[in-house]
């Protein structure tokens, strides 16, 4: 069975098709790209999975079930994290404090223990935040307010967010955007091994080719909200549409 | 050190043992308080210790879950008659002011609900509507109220061969203890994480994992439950009840003070408290004053230190410990 299905996604706001008749499949623990120039509909894609936005018209399947209708919260618990473009951190709190709503799912709930502050459910999951800090190099961050961290630290802090919370399926936006090049070296490296050390499939939005096609399995290729192609980085790098798309942008 | 240890020691409600030897010292100092301060202060000091209560809910709300209410008076109101009319009925104290706190958080719940939709001003004149509302209905309704002449509440029972008074400050204050010792837990536990999530980006909260429906309904019924308490220890202090006494300008009281205090400060709401009871006392005289002190406080503090008093605290504290390095 495939993990994630795609089918005929079509999203309008008022006039303008921001996704329309968009369709793909991913397979498990599979990094797959979505690429295209600014305005493709790459970020309403990933709003439509997470379920920040409901789709005009099409299908979308996680593990055989529809996610449509569903509420964000409902969909994380399916198993699905996910990072923004424009970091969306908990911004007065400790980077401990936002690794630790990652686990929020996977906490056993009890308001009396809340209250009586029997804490050992934070412990628990404590030591799988550590065992993230430790793999994002973190440490030194820890009790630092995310507001004061640089921003290479607030994207790996929101990397490391999604990861804490295990899902099945990781949605990166951008992960690299904005970042020097030697931590993009750096994240590009912790991608791939996020899908080897925690067993997880990717899909990913990039605009730096170069990194893509070093990291992605597949690609699909968005332009203007529509499909233009997928396939392999080398397929897809020798294709005119893609190349003539990309013509004028960094490619 | 073992690293297991040393989260527990992250998960210590106090963590400095010099933060330990204040806090006695505080505790010591106002249980002795009723032997040294004159019936005026004790008087003064329960009031304070009452207000804290119902602050501490709205700081709950606004303060760490980023959910507007102008309709507290309506929660303090709920809460005082239904402790009223509970009493009435011969209900053991402790019964009728959990009794006034969860009708209260049922309120809370409804009028929560136009916060999964509304935000910020929106939701201010929502809540705004209904404490004038529950004000409108105490006011026409003399079944609710208790009539013409108010409702008369009994007062605190003379314990331990101490006047009603003292053993009513000694009563309020453990429950402001427990009160503030259980916020603190709240606060730092997934709950406080959840409504934190809320409040700073509830986009990034909902694709955690965190329900808005859930953890919002539930600020808002803890936040009520804790202004009806409140409510109630107020009517039972003043021995009598009537809508008059929770009008919009408690709303505001309360409002202020949570900012004078510090917006998500658990110790703030004592801050606050403290500073809108004895303005007004220290103005004696002057009473058209307090208003415009309050005011101008407000802005002074939204301008110059909007973590508010317990936020310059810290800044004080944190002074002292690197001095002179600063
Ligand atoms: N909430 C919204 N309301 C109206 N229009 C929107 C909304 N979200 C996205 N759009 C429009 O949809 C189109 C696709 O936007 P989207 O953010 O998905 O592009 P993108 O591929 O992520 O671009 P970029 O590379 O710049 O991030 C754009 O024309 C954008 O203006
Ligand atoms: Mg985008």
């Amino acid at each position: 069975m495939q993990l994630l299905t795609v089918d005929a996604l079509t999203v309008r706001f008022g006039g303008i098709s921001a996704l329309s008749d968009v369709g793909f499949t991913m397979d498990d623990r599979e990094i797959l790209s979505i690429i295209g120039p600014n305005g493709a509909g790459k970020t309403t894609l990933f709003n439509c999975i997470s379920g920040v936005y409901q789709p005009t018209r099409g299908e979308i399947l996680f593990q055989g079930e529809s996610l449509l209708g569903l509420s964000p919260d409902r969909i994380a618990v399916k198993g699905i994290g996910r990072t923004f473009q424009n970091i969306r951190l908990f911004n007065n709190m400790t980077v401990l404090d936002n690794l630790m709503l990652g686990r929020h799912i996977r906490f056993r709930r009890n308001p009396l223990q809340a209250y009586l502050r029997i804490r050992t459910e934070e412990l628990r999951h404590r030591e799988k935040v550590e065992e993230v800090i430790g793999f994002l190099d973190l440490q030194a961050y820890r009790k630092m307010r995310v507001m004061d961290c640089p921003y290479g630290v607030q994207k790996r802090v929101e990397l490391g967010r999604a990861i804490v919370m295990e899902p099945k399926l990781l949605l990166l936006d951008e992960p690299v955007a904005g970042l020097t090049a030697e931590e993009k070296n750096r994240v590009a490296y912790l991608v791939t091994e996020i899908r080897g050390r925690f067993g997880l499939s990717i899909l990913l939005i990039e605009h730096d080719l170069r990194i893509v096609s070093r990291l992605a399995d597949r690609m699909v290729v968005l332009n203007f909200g529509q499909k233009l192609t997928e396939g392999t980085p080398a397929e897809v790098q020798k294709n005119p549409e893609v190349i003539r798309a990309y013509v004028g942008e960094e490619a | 050190m073992n690293l297991v240890e040393s989260y527990k020691d992250d998960l210590k409600l106090i963590e400095k043992p010099w933060t330990r030897c204040w806090v006695a010292l505080l505790i010591v100092g106002v249980i002795l308080f009723p032997l040294f301060g004159s019936e005026h202060f004790v008087y003064l000091a329960t009031l304070i210790f009452i207000f804290s209560i119902g602050i501490l809910g709205q700081n709950i709300l606004i303060g760490y879950t980023g959910q507007i209410s102008l309709g507290q008076a309506g929660f303090l109101a709920i809460g005082a008659f239904t402790f009223g009319h509970l009493t009435k009925m011969g209900v053991p104290l402790g019964l009728c002011l959990i009794g006034a706190g969860c009708m209260a958080a049922v309120f809370g719940v409804l009028v929560g609900f136009p916060s999964l939709r509304l935000k910020g001003p929106y939701l201010a004149i929502v809540t705004l509507g209904f404490g004038i509302a529950i004000y409108q209905v105490f006011t026409s309704y003399e079944v609710l109220s208790g009539g013409r002449m108010g409702m008369v509440v009994p007062k605190f029972p003379a314990l331990f061969g101490l006047t009603s008074e003292v053993s009513m400050y000694y009563f309020v204050f453990l429950l402001c203890v427990i009160f503030l010792a259980a916020t603190y837990n709240l606060i730092s536990s997934y709950i406080g994480r959840a409504f934190v999530a809320i409040r700073d980006n509830d986009i990034a909260a909902e694709v955690l994992g965190v329900n808005l429906t859930n953890y919002k309904l539930l600020s808002f019924a803890i936040s009520s439950f804790y202004t009806g308490v409140s409510g109630a220890l107020y009517g039972m202090f003043m021995g009598f009840l009537d809508p008059q006494m929770f009008n919009f300008s408690e709303t505001l009281l309360i409002f202020v003070a949570v900012i004078i205090g510090g917006l998500a400060s658990v110790e703030g709401a004592l801050f606050g408290a403290a500073f809108v009871i004895l303005i007004p006392q220290l103005l004696s005289g002057y009473n058209e004053l307090t208003p415009v002190i309050l005011g101008v406080t407000v802005v002074i503090i939204m301008i110059f230190e909007p973590l508010g008093l317990a936020g310059r605290w810290f800044k004080m504290r944190l002074y002292w410990r690197n001095w002179p390095f600063r």
